[in-house]
């Protein structure tokens, strides 16, 4: 009975931590199945929660603060964009650029604001972070292991976030897949002149795809500091921006792989600060790096091949011009 | 796409360079204000903690010896057409290599015998961690700069793994290995000026300055006065040209990949047998990025990689001293200012390039070839 | 540039129709930079016909094409559709017009099925459901009428490239286009298909609409057209109704009389046999067989010229005996060594002797951005002269380069200026000077001339009769005629990726050789 509360609370940690991976990770997906690489996920992701952290420190609401963060994501977003599409530039270095940027403007500004070394306000007022929201008879259910354990550890609990997360990829696919402007958007990324050719403007649409990116960005990084933690903390994205463009890319760029990826990738975080120095049979005590080292190496043995084929979108990462 | 007016080769070298130089500070001095200082002062007093005291240039050419690494390190990848973002890792493991023919060494051997070890090592195991993304690039076709970043990550958990676990100093606390002994130092070039008469103050600048430097130019003769310099600058401006000259694109790439990590290795050498005498966490302290800038500044060449990577040793530098002297002001900012240089000089060239290019044209009336 | 008069514009009207013509173009004028692409262009296409426009490649139709579908806008000059003048600033506003473009490159996305291509741009709706339903049903419609039947569910990148082309069409056809132009359509189809593809046509002209064919190939306008337009370096130089003009006479206008200069020669004596070609089958990198079955011999002392309209396979030969592409089957025999199953790459070839200028210097023979000096020993590099233990040698590389500037004239006689600053002509003259400097026993030409002004054409002509004088022996692939003739000793045309014929150049003729380029092969009528 151990191991199955251990495993549902594990369970339960699992879709707290995927919860921002799978929000990047979506943003990923709609950028680059427009043919911009984002690598700029790590950055947007780290503004958004400096920004949501600062407003609602300074405001006292959370949701004052969400909307700083997409509002600064989508900044960061449009000017890679800017960078990338108008300009051509390149996108690596534009966004790892905008990254680098990043990592120092919000240390940077957040102890010139507040003087904290670095960090913002400790948010403890209620109604300045995302907190969970209890489902009625939960704390009941929890007395009764099935499935009354699940329903009060694994569906109820959550912040508002994380179900808007859920509902994002039912939805993202819905916009991928059966509208207009997905078709037009996965076009793009496969052969702009196709769409060209076709009367539609290729910089539009990579534009709407690197806000839809934004956007979603915007919301990871303010659940990071506003929902999962009580404040901005330098660095506090702790490279989950490459690991959710990981996942999006060992889920082959498609919505509900990309889920199983996120929560795969979770997992394996979770089971990290478990497992720390507990002996399993046959191999004894895993070091905890080997488990967070896992997403990554299974990235690349997705690129090698070996895992199956990754193939990204066609066009992805060439600047768009009219061949003479 | 009719063509972009091409710039005189000293204004893309030089001027075009110092534009986007510009533009970044221009950037950075709005954020300074914005946060509540003056820019000119914060400038002023960069320039005065980097330069202003012996102590002080030592340190500065000593984080700059970092850079002058990973810079060459980007630029030679870059010559042969790839983007190396694995610096950090393959310098944290060239590192790795440093420590371990130390660790090994230091209670057996003379300094002279160390030495060349240590620099195989740094060399080859730098090397060894950008061989797999190499080999995947060139014979799978995998995103060279997806797995580079993935290696990144790898190579901390690795060496996170290695000095809790492995090197970790019986009974200390703190990720680190024991210090070496005093063969497994290298000489810092202080003491060696004041043996040779020479009184300038202490600094961890050592003898790693010089090996970079030597680095530079064996890279400058590589790229411009060997053939297989030649054939790697080949495939990076036209692949299909040295397919007709008999070279094959997918065995530079390997080499290139391979010298890249290497030269990024070298960065351990400076830090873990010259600085730190131990092997320590994160020592790279994101070197391995900033080499991407002073690549991008000093446009790929030597000679420019030398002088921008002073330019950020003395950014490193002087901004650690900002954060005493400007309460408001920390270490962070000489990251905004990194990252903005990286922006302006490697993603928003084109912003610059064209308008540069036409006033250069008027300037000198309508000699341009139309 | 010919002065053969077009007919007027009243005699051509559809028969029994007297409607403004489907497209009519007025003064179209484009440059991209030096490049003159379409010098005051102006020609007409009645409506309910099969119009052609022929000319070699770089003669301006694509470019033209393309401004007409709105891709690029013109310098000057106008277009009326259907008698009324259009201001076409993107393709949006064509496929408005009414004008519908197949490109040569097709423009599908690979990934998704037919139908998700055919929609793409003309979804009919924010929601897919509705819009793929009903286009579902109107393009069966459409397929009936035309005999066009493609599978709507199929990925397109699995498809064969004669039912790709077929999506391409649909595309058209589903936004209603009256004017189709279709750019080079056969370039990928088998003869089969092609036949499909001209039942079509014919198809669509019942129909009433207006189809304009841009293309190379002779037989597909004697085949296929009502009318056809023959261009030459940027102008239209000949206008006709197709049954009254024959193959001979539209390749005759096709490849022009430039002013010719005569190289003075001596006979040819050749020797040796030094390179063998036999059976030779080349598929280029989609998989399209290019060379069928080529088999020749290559004699020191001779110039050996490989005629033919661009596109019928000398570029895949010549690639292939240069080592860059390797055959599929077939023997490539030179000095007696087997270069195709000793697996030879071009270095190799050079340091037996083979050396290579080819085709398009720009994007394979020179490296645009490094100094003259450097592309003087692009694929020399190695060599002992330049090199000591793998250290360029600077001075000789130097002294090298200022010597072939010398010897073959070029200029600025600058080794450290970039290459691309530098004239077509005498980077050309480099590439020679490269090429020739280690003494070749055969050298290897492709379009030799070509970007290069009178005063530099005729030095390489010159140099070329010299190396053939001192014993070499030159591969010459030329599409321009007159430089064929000049220089070469004997004549080899292609076809189709087969050589249909052999001649010795005191025995050709133009009409000789423009009947076997256009596929009439010896002994045939």
């Amino acid at each position: 009975m151990e191991t199955y509360t251990l495993i549902v609370l594990l369970l339960a940690a699992t879709i707290r931590v995927a919860t921002p991976l799978l929000l990047a990770a979506l943003a990923g997906m709609f950028s680059e199945r427009s043919g911009v690489i984002d690598l700029g996920l790590e950055g947007k992701m780290l503004g958004a929660a400096f920004a949501a952290a600062a407003v609602s420190a300074v405001t006292g609401s959370a949701w004052a603060g969400l909307a700083a963060g997409v509002l600064t994501s989508v900044a960061l977003a449009l000017l890679i964009g800017f960078a990338c599409i108008t300009h051509r530039g390149n996108q690596v270095v534009a966004a790892m650029a905008v990254n680098i940027v990043v990592a120092g403007l919000g240390p940077s500004l957040a102890l010139a604001w507040f003087n904290l070394g670095g960090q913002t306000p400790q948010l403890d007022a209620p109604g300045q972070r995302f907190i969970g929201l209890v489902w009625p008879w939960a704390g009941h259910a929890r007395e009764t292991p099935f499935p009354g354990l699940l329903y009060a550890e694994l569906l109820s609990g959550h912040n508002l976030i994380i179900y808007l997360a859920a509902a994002l990829v039912p939805a993202g696919a819905w916009l991928l897949y059966r509208t207009r402007f997905g078709l037009r958007l996965r076009a793009v990324g496969e052969n702009p002149a196709a769409v060209d050719t076709a009367g539609i403007s290729v910089n539009a649409l990579r534009y709407q795809a690197v806000l839809i990116s934004g956007m979603l960005c915007g919301v990871a990084g303010a659940y990071l500091s506003t929902a999962a933690s009580s404040g901005f903390v330098r660095d506090m994205t702790a490279g989950k921006g490459y690991l959710a463009l990981a996942a999006l890319i060992f889920g082959k760029w498609r919505p509900y792989p990309t889920l199983g990826a996120c929560l795969l990738f979770a997992f394996t975080d979770a089971l990290a600060s478990r497992l720390q120095g507990v002996a399993l049979p046959v191999v004894g005590v895993i070091p905890v790096q080997f488990i967070l080292a896992l997403p990554y190496v299974l990235t690349v043995l997705l690129l090698a091949g070996f895992v199956g084929k990754a193939v990204a979108p066609q066009a992805i990462g060439v600047p768009y011009a009219k061949e003479q | 796409m009719s063509a972009p007016r091409r710039l005189p080769r000293w204004a893309d070298l030089g001027l075009l360079p110092v534009v986007s130089l510009l533009a970044a500070l221009a950037a950075s001095a709005a954020i300074i204000a914005v946060i509540g200082e003056s820019p000119w002062m914060a400038m002023r007093l960069l320039v005065a903690g980097a330069f202003g005291s012996q102590e002080a240039a030592g340190y500065t050419l000593y984080y700059a010896t970092n850079f002058i690494f990973t810079g060459l390190a980007v630029a030679v990848a870059y010559h042969a057409g790839l983007f190396n973002i694995g610096c950090e890792g393959q310098a944290y493991v060239g590192g790795l290599g440093v420590g371990l023919a130390c660790l090994g060494l230091d209670h057996h051997w003379p300094f002279w015998a160390i030495l060349p070890v240590a620099m195989v090592a740094a060399a080859a195991f730098g090397a060894a961690w950008a061989f797999i993304p190499a080999w995947l690039q060139a014979r799978r076709g995998s995103h060279i700069v997806i797995t580079t970043i993935m290696f990144n990550f790898i190579a901390s958990a690795l060496m996170t793994y290695l000095l809790v676990e492995v090197l970790i100093k019986p009974g200390q606390q703190s990720p680190e290995s024991r210090e070496f002994a005093a063969a497994a130092w290298l000489p810092s070039l202080p003491a060696l000026l004041g043996r040779a008469g020479l009184e300038v103050s202490t600094s961890p600048l050592n003898l790693a300055f010089l090996i970079a430097l030597a680095a530079a130019a064996l890279v400058w003769v590589f790229l411009w006065h060997t053939r297989w310099g030649f054939a790697l600058r080949t495939v990076g401006q036209n692949p299909a040209a040295a397919v007709y000259a008999g070279i094959s694109p997918p065995r530079v790439t390997l080499l290139a990949m391979l010298i890249s990590g290497a030269l990024a290795g070298g960065l351990g050498l400076n830090e873990v047998m010259g600085g730190q005498h131990r092997l320590l966490l994160d020592f790279p302290g994101g070197a391995g990025f900033v080499g991407i800038a002073v690549a991008l500044m000093g446009r790929n060449h030597p000679v420019g990689i030398f002088f921008a990577a002073v330019l950020f040793g003395a950014l490193y530098q002087g901004g650690s001293q900002l954060s005493f002297d400007l309460p408001r002001v920390n270490r962070d900012l000489v990251v905004v200012i990194q990252g903005l240089v990286i922006l302006t000089c490697g993603a928003l060239e084109n912003l610059f390039h064209v308008p540069l290019a036409a006033l250069l044209a008027r300037g000198r009336g309508k000699g341009e070839g139309e | 540039m010919s002065a053969t008069p077009t007919e007027s514009p009243a005699a051509f009207a559809a028969p029994g129709r007297d409607l403004p013509p489907a497209l009519e173009l007025r003064g179209v004028d484009k440059r991209f930079g030096a490049v003159h692409a379409n010098r005051a262009v102006s020609f007409t296409v009645a409506r309910g016909t099969v119009h052609g426009l022929i000319g070699e490649n770089g003669a301006g139709k694509s470019t033209l094409m393309n401004i007409v579908y709105g891709f690029h806008q013109a310098d000057a000059g106008e277009i009326l559709v259907h008698g009324r003048r259009v201001e076409l600033h993107r393709p949006h506003d064509a496929i408005a017009a009414g004008i519908g473009m197949v490109h040569q490159h097709f423009m599908l996305v690979g990934r998704f099925t037919v139908l998700e291509n055919v929609v793409l741009g003309a979804e009919g709706g924010r929601l897919l459901a509705g819009g793929l339903a009903r286009a579902r049903a109107e393009l069966e419609t459409i397929a009936r009428d035309y005999g066009l039947a493609v599978p709507l569910d199929a990925v397109v990148e699995h498809l064969p490239v004669g039912l790709q082309q077929r999506v391409e069409i649909l595309k058209a056809l589903f936004r209603r286009t009256e004017i189709l132009i279709l750019d080079e359509p056969t370039a990928v189809l088998t003869p089969q298909e092609t036949e499909q593809l001209f039942h079509l046509l014919a198809r669509l002209r019942q129909q009433g609409k207006t189809v304009i064919l841009v293309t190379h190939k002779l037989r597909e306008i004697m085949a296929a057209t009502d009318r056809v337009t023959v261009m030459r370096q940027g102008a239209v130089v000949y206008e006709t109704a197709t049954r009254a003009t024959s193959e001979r006479a539209l390749a005759e206008s096709m490849v022009g009389r430039p002013v010719l200069l005569q190289v003075d020669k001596a006979p040819a004596r050749p020797g040796e046999v030094l390179l063998a070609v036999k059976n030779l089958e080349v598929r280029d990198r989609f998989g399209v067989t290019r060379v069928r079955q080529a088999s020749f011999e290559l004699r020191a002392g001779e110039i050996l010229g490989l005629a033919g309209v661009t596109g019928n396979g000398q570029s895949e030969l010549l690639e292939a005996v240069a080592g860059i592409l390797p055959p599929s089957r077939g023997e490539i025999v030179f000095k007696g060594v087997d270069l195709v199953g000793g697996g030879l790459g071009p270095r190799e070839r050079r340091r037996l002797g083979l050396a290579h200028v080819p085709e398009d210097r720009l994007r394979m023979g020179v490296v645009a951005t490094f100094s003259a000096q450097a592309n003087a020993i692009l694929g020399y590099h190695d060599r002992p002269a330049y090199n000591r233990y793998g250290l360029l040698r600077g001075a000789a590389i130097l002294a090298g380069c200022e010597r072939k500037m010398r010897d073959y004239d070029v200029r600025p006689a600058s080794p450290g200026m970039p290459l691309s600053a530098f004239s077509g002509g005498n980077q050309q003259k480099l590439v020679l000077a490269r090429e020739i400097d280690c003494d070749p026993q055969v050298l290897l030409v492709g379009q030799p001339t070509r970007g290069v002004d009178i005063g530099a054409v005729e030095f390489i002509h010159r140099r070329l009769v010299a190396l053939r004088d001192a014993g070499k022996a030159v591969l010459l692939v030329s599409v321009e005629l007159d430089e064929i003739l000049g220089l070469a000793d004997r004549i080899l045309v292609m076809f189709n990726g087969e050589i249909t014929g052999e001649v010795a150049s005191a025995e050709a003729t133009e009409q000789k050789l423009g009947l076997m380029m256009a596929g009439v092969k010896e002994g045939d009528a």
